[in-house]
């Protein structure tokens, strides 16, 4: 038997989250299957059976998956992961909505955010805003799981030759339709991938203060991420947030501005190599998890930094 | 419209907790412990409906031992109806009564109550599974809204925007549905004494888990509960020449 991973994709090509995934399959078996379903999705699919470690492409090609709902593609992948030994998705947005829908259907208990892999049937996950690690032994048949990225090598976007089979889409489910998508563009790095993040919290004080952090990101190549209070007040859209309800990041810089490191912001950034913490406050909690603090007023330490390098 | 909130009691979100010695689970004695914050916020925006006019009832159902009244009541202070509790001695945190159990029971409450649709938290700060929601919509056949930061409640449907990875989608729910709740659908109030203290003498449905006719045993066995590792201790720097060598020079993250 085999591992099954569903691809979150835009339809061109595999999210960066999917090839962490990937990567965790491969610690499972050498036979890995991907579920690529999408509607004018064939780059997709093409992206994903160059993708190394991948046997084999599994894919739906239909306008009724141009946007996936749980209830439409819940069913198929309940379907399929009868024929499989787990079942992976990335534990972005994209994963927790559909996941946990399909594992009911199958009467499984799903195990969410695994960031290690013991054996075939034992996982690490972390619980409690990352202050506990649970170390779980899962005594279902078929194991469905949602795979924390960070905590996984990518396999490579190239290398693979898999083999595609088309499988038909199971119709639309008339339970919930699409309205519309307001995506934040910008052309910096994803956050769950980026090398370098640079975040701001309710130090910065307005939306129009956070052109300081921006301006310093992309002198620097970085990505641009933000506590729960600087997206609450509107600073910032909500996809930048980081912590225990919004990315878990992992970059090998990490410079923390006006945030005062609450434990639910420093479960999603304490894997980070190199944390840097600029805050006027000595006492704020984020200076006992940063390798380097700076007590200083950002709006003289910033445009500063940003200057110098 | 009637309106079911499943909530949950779990330790208080400022609590530093730590992890038994025996490597067990978390130690949960003698510490504060609240309504988990998503379902605050699930109670509340359940109220606001109720106070437009949308809704006629809200029913809270909690899952978990004789104290988990405390929250019901709380919820109930904060404008809710009524509560039921399905009382269990089994953990809810790790251990026990796992999602997938929660899922189940909720569907014979919802079945029992018939509400138009199901208002919960998106995850719980204890074991964090963030999967309940889906579960019960799997298990009901109904809709499905999650991670909702805005919902608008029609007569057949719900119109509800999700916060997702990267944006805001919105989609139409037909009604009955579950939706689950993100931080930024609203912020909670705070129930006024006086409300408390009424609280008290509004009904408390208790209900053995024992007399529900469902196998409750958890599918993931705990093998060990542990703390993370610590990061080591860093360094203050004086200024901003020195924060760059530092990171060009000796963490190397810089050219
Ligand atoms: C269920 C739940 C889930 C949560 N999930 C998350 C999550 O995923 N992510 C998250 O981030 N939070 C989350 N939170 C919120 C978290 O508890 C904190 O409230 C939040 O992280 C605080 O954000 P902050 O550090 O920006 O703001 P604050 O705590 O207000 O800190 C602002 C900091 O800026 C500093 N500052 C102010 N002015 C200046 C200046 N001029 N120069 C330098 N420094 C300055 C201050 O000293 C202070 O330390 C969650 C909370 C709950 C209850």
């Amino acid at each position: 038997m085999s591992v099954l991973v569903i691809a979150e994709h835009n339809n061109k090509r595999l999210k960066a989250v999917t090839l962490n995934t990937i990567g965790a399959a491969k610690q499972l078996d050498n036979d890995i299957h991907i579920l690529v379903a999408g509607s004018s999705c064939n780059s997709a699919v093409e992206s994903a059976a160059k993708t190394e470690n991948i046997t084999k492409v599994l894919k739906i090609n239909s306008k009724e998956l141009s946007h996936v709902t749980a209830e439409n593609i819940a069913p198929i992948i309940a379907d399929l992961a009868k024929n499989y030994t787990h079942v992976l998705a990335p534990a972005s947005t994209f994963g927790k909505n559909i996941l946990p829908h399909a594992a009911a259907l199958l009467d499984v208990q799903q195990i969410s955010d695994i960031s290690a892999i013991i054996d075939n049937d034992t996982f690490e996950r972390p619980v409690y805003a990352g202050n506990a690690i649970a170390t779980v032994k899962s005594s279902d048949d078929i194991k469905l799981i949602t795979v924390r990225s960070i905590a996984f090598e990518p396999s490579s976007n190239e290398g693979g030759n898999a083999h595609i089979e088309n499988i038909p889409s199971k119709g639309k489910s008339k339970l919930s339709s699409f309205v519309a998508l307001r995506e934040t563009i910008s052309d910096r790095p994803e956050l769950t991938s980026a090398k370098i993040i640079i975040a701001g919290g309710r130090g910065i004080g307005s939306a129009s203060n956070f052109a300081l952090i921006e301006k310093l990101a992309n002198k620097i190549g970085a990505a641009v991420g933000a506590s729960r209070a600087a997206v609450d007040a509107g600073y910032i859209p909500n996809d930048c947030q980081i912590g225990q309800t919004g990315k878990i990041v992992a970059p090998d810089l990490y410079i923390a501005i006006g945030i005062s490191g609450a434990i639910q912001h420093l479960t999603g950034i304490k894997d980070s190599k190199i944390i840097v913490a600029i805050n006027n406050d000595e006492n704020a909690p984020i200076f006992q998890v940063a390798d380097y603090g700076l007590v200083a007023d950002l709006f003289d330490a910033v445009p500063e930094l940003e200057n110098k390098l | 419209m009637k309106i079911l909130v499943p909530i949950k009691r779990v330790i208080d979100y400022n609590v530093k907790i730590h992890v038994k010695a025996d490597e067990t689970g978390v130690d949960l004695a003698n510490v504060k412990m609240s309504l988990n914050p998503f379902d605050e916020i699930a109670v509340e925006e359940a109220v606001r409906l109720k106070e437009a006019g949308k809704t006629s009832e809200i029913i809270v159902v909690s899952i978990g031992s004789e104290k988990a009244q405390e929250q019901i009541r709380t919820a109930i202070a904060m404008g809710a109806d009524r509560g039921i509790l399905v009382q269990t001695d089994d953990p809810i945190d790790l251990g026990g009564i796992e999602p997938l159990a929660v899922a189940k029971i909720l569907k014979i409450l919802v079945e029992k109550e018939n509400p138009d649709f199901v208002l919960m938290g998106k995850q719980s700060i204890d074991d964090d599974s963030n999967q309940t929601g889906q579960m019960l919509s799997a298990l009901l056949g109904w809709a499905q809204g999650t991670f909702a930061s805005a919902i608008e409640v029609n007569n057949k449907s719900i119109i509800v925007t999700r916060e997702i990875d990267g944006g805001r989608e919105t989609l139409k729910l037909k009604m009955p549905a579950v939706i689950t709740t993100d931080l930024r659908l609203n912020e909670p109030r705070y129930a006024k004494l006086s409300d408390i203290i009424k609280a008290k003498k509004k009904e408390l449905e208790i209900i053995s888990i024992n007399t529900l006719d469902i196998d409750c045993s958890p599918r993931l066995k705990i093998i060990k509960v542990t703390e993370p590792p610590a990061r080591q201790n860093g360094i203050k720097v004086s200024n901003v020449d020195e924060l760059i060598d530092k990171l060009k020079n000796e963490a190397k993250v810089l050219s």
